[in-house]
């Protein structure tokens, strides 16, 4: 694993006894005390994961979110400062180049967090497309990012970062801990309540292990990171995304703005709206196989015989308690209570439609406003 | 009573002429979480090397060969509702099925516990 980078926290995750797997060309860690442990003590109190292989850039200048704008469909125009919005670029055809976190860090200034695998996709995208008086600059090697993810995730972090607990889910602000700026985002990745924390590299493992020493923090790694977005019937890029499929087939047309609809300019547009009209040719769903083998990303999905999809991703959901998986499948089939086949070592096995995510997301989302 | 691994981390553990197989404690730990068992069903016949069980984890599915042929005269029934046992004790609640030797001269061709020590050691 030698041409593989590594994180600020490399050493920290040998310390802990991590088991350590290539992935975006990262050595990453896949688990420490195992992923159903890690898993159910993210539901349960707070797990730490570094996601530091993500890439983190900052976009500025004037009109930037005009800009940005037409790269993606969410309406960043109507972006508050200090808030932050789930949303896909898009290619020229309706797929999806990657899917990102865009937040507002000022009136001319985005902060973006994209897929590790797909940070030189995006950076070529963002350079083709974006104007010369948009600046765009990756902060790669310069910036580790931490998730603080779990029910006991805020109590812990405020005792570091008093005033964090005033941030909703997808606020994010700036804050200062032993002279270091941090960037903390209410969001995540797992369906809990939790915080994403861009720290100088640094200054990461000092973070890390402040995070570690409070009982209520354990490590976690990808493979929960997996099992836990899994349940929650979040995309992963790759998997359930990819440029051949449009974000209304990824079930992300709620991440589309309705001014953007109305305005349709944005790329793929045409395909995107066209889409939302008449309804896409296949959608994402969530499957419940029968009984207590996982089916795996690949696995065929078919209505009487006839091929229908394919699942995206599948594993064991420790919180379901069974296996559960996503996939693709023709759209007049992914209403929830369809049964579909599929097959595991050359059996058929019977798969159920059902409503996603698999657990309910628990954000702490901003209550109605008056 | 005779102890044998393979080089695919399974362990034949013979007593007269039964063979009771299971995966290695090495094997358990790369796997991680087992959530999953499919065993054989008894009377089956299974050829040294031919794909017996299958072990699921929470990531990644496999395969458990025959470290013998023989016929399966038993399957542990317990790993379908406690797959788990597999990560608890694999060498030995953990079992996966016991067989009927066909050749028991099969099992000269396989590690002692001693040379699949310094063949994991040789892994990692």
């Amino acid at each position: 694993m030698s041409d593989l980078a590594t994180t600020p926290l490399h050493a920290l995750h040998r310390e802990l006894g991590a088991r350590t797997v290539p992935f975006a060309g990262y050595a990453m860690p896949l688990q420490y005390e195992g992923i159903v442990a890690e898993h159910r003590w993210c539901r349960a109190h707070a797990a730490l994961f570094d996601v530091s292989h993500m890439g983190q850039l900052r976009l500025r200048g004037a009109a930037a979110a005009r800009a940005l704008e037409r790269l993606v469909p969410a309406d960043l125009e109507g972006l508050a400062v200090g808030r932050g919005r789930y949303t896909v670029l898009t290619n020229a055809h309706g797929g999806v180049v990657d899917d990102l976190i865009v937040g507002r860090d000022g009136a001319d200034t985005f902060f973006l967090v994209v897929n590790a695998a797909r940070k030189t996709a995006d950076l070529a995208h963002l350079r083709a497309h974006l104007p010369a008086e948009v600046t765009l600059k990756t902060l790669f090697a310069e910036r580790a990012l931490l998730a603080l993810q779990g029910p006991e995730a805020e109590a812990v972090l405020r005792e570091l970062l008093p005033g964090v607990e005033a941030l909703f889910f997808m606020d994010a602000a700036w804050f200062t801990w032993e002279g270091v700026a941090l960037r903390v985002s209410r969001s995540g990745y797992t369906g809990e309540d939790g915080f994403e924390l861009s720290v100088p590299a640094e200054a990461a493992e000092t973070l890390a292990r402040r995070l570690l020493a409070d009982p209520r923090v354990r490590p976690a790694g990808l493979g929960a990171r997996d099992t836990l977005r899994l349940e929650a019937g979040l995309c992963l890029y790759g998997h359930e995304l990819d440029e051949d499929t449009t974000p209304v087939e990824a079930g992300l047309a709620w991440s589309i703005g309705r001014r953007r609809r109305e305005a349709g300019d944005f790329l793929g547009a045409e395909v995107i709206l066209r889409q939302l009209r008449e309804g896409p040719p296949r959608r994402l769903v969530g499957l419940r196989p029968e009984g207590r083998a996982p089916l795996r990303e690949g696995a065929p999905l078919r209505h009487r015989g006839t091929p229908v999809g394919r699942v995206t991703s599948g594993a064991f959901g420790p919180t379901v308690g069974g296996p559960v998986a996503l996939g693709h499948v023709r759209a007049d089939l992914a209403a929830p209570d369809t049964l579909l086949e599929s097959e595991l070592r050359g059996r058929p096995l019977a798969v159920r439609v059902v409503p996603l995510p698999f657990v309910p997301h628990r954000y702490r989302r901003r209550g109605a406003r008056p | 009573m005779i102890l044998r691994y393979t080089r695919d981390h399974e362990w034949i553990r013979v007593e007269g002429n039964i063979g009771t197989v299971g995966i290695s404690d090495y094997a358990q730990q790369q796997l991680g979480d087992v959530v999953f068992v499919e065993l054989p069903e008894p009377d089956r016949e299974v050829r040294k090397g031919e794909q017996a069980a299958v072990v699921e984890s929470v990531k990644a599915a496999s395969e458990v060969y025959a470290p013998v042929s023989g016929r399966v005269i038993e399957a542990n029934d317990r790993l379908v509702g406690e797959p788990e046992l597999v990560n608890r004790d694999p060498e030995g609640e953990g079992w996966f099925f016991r067989l009927e030797l066909a050749d028991a001269g099969e099992l000269d061709g396989l590690m002692d516990a001693e040379a699949y020590r310094a063949y994991v050691e040789s892994l990692d």
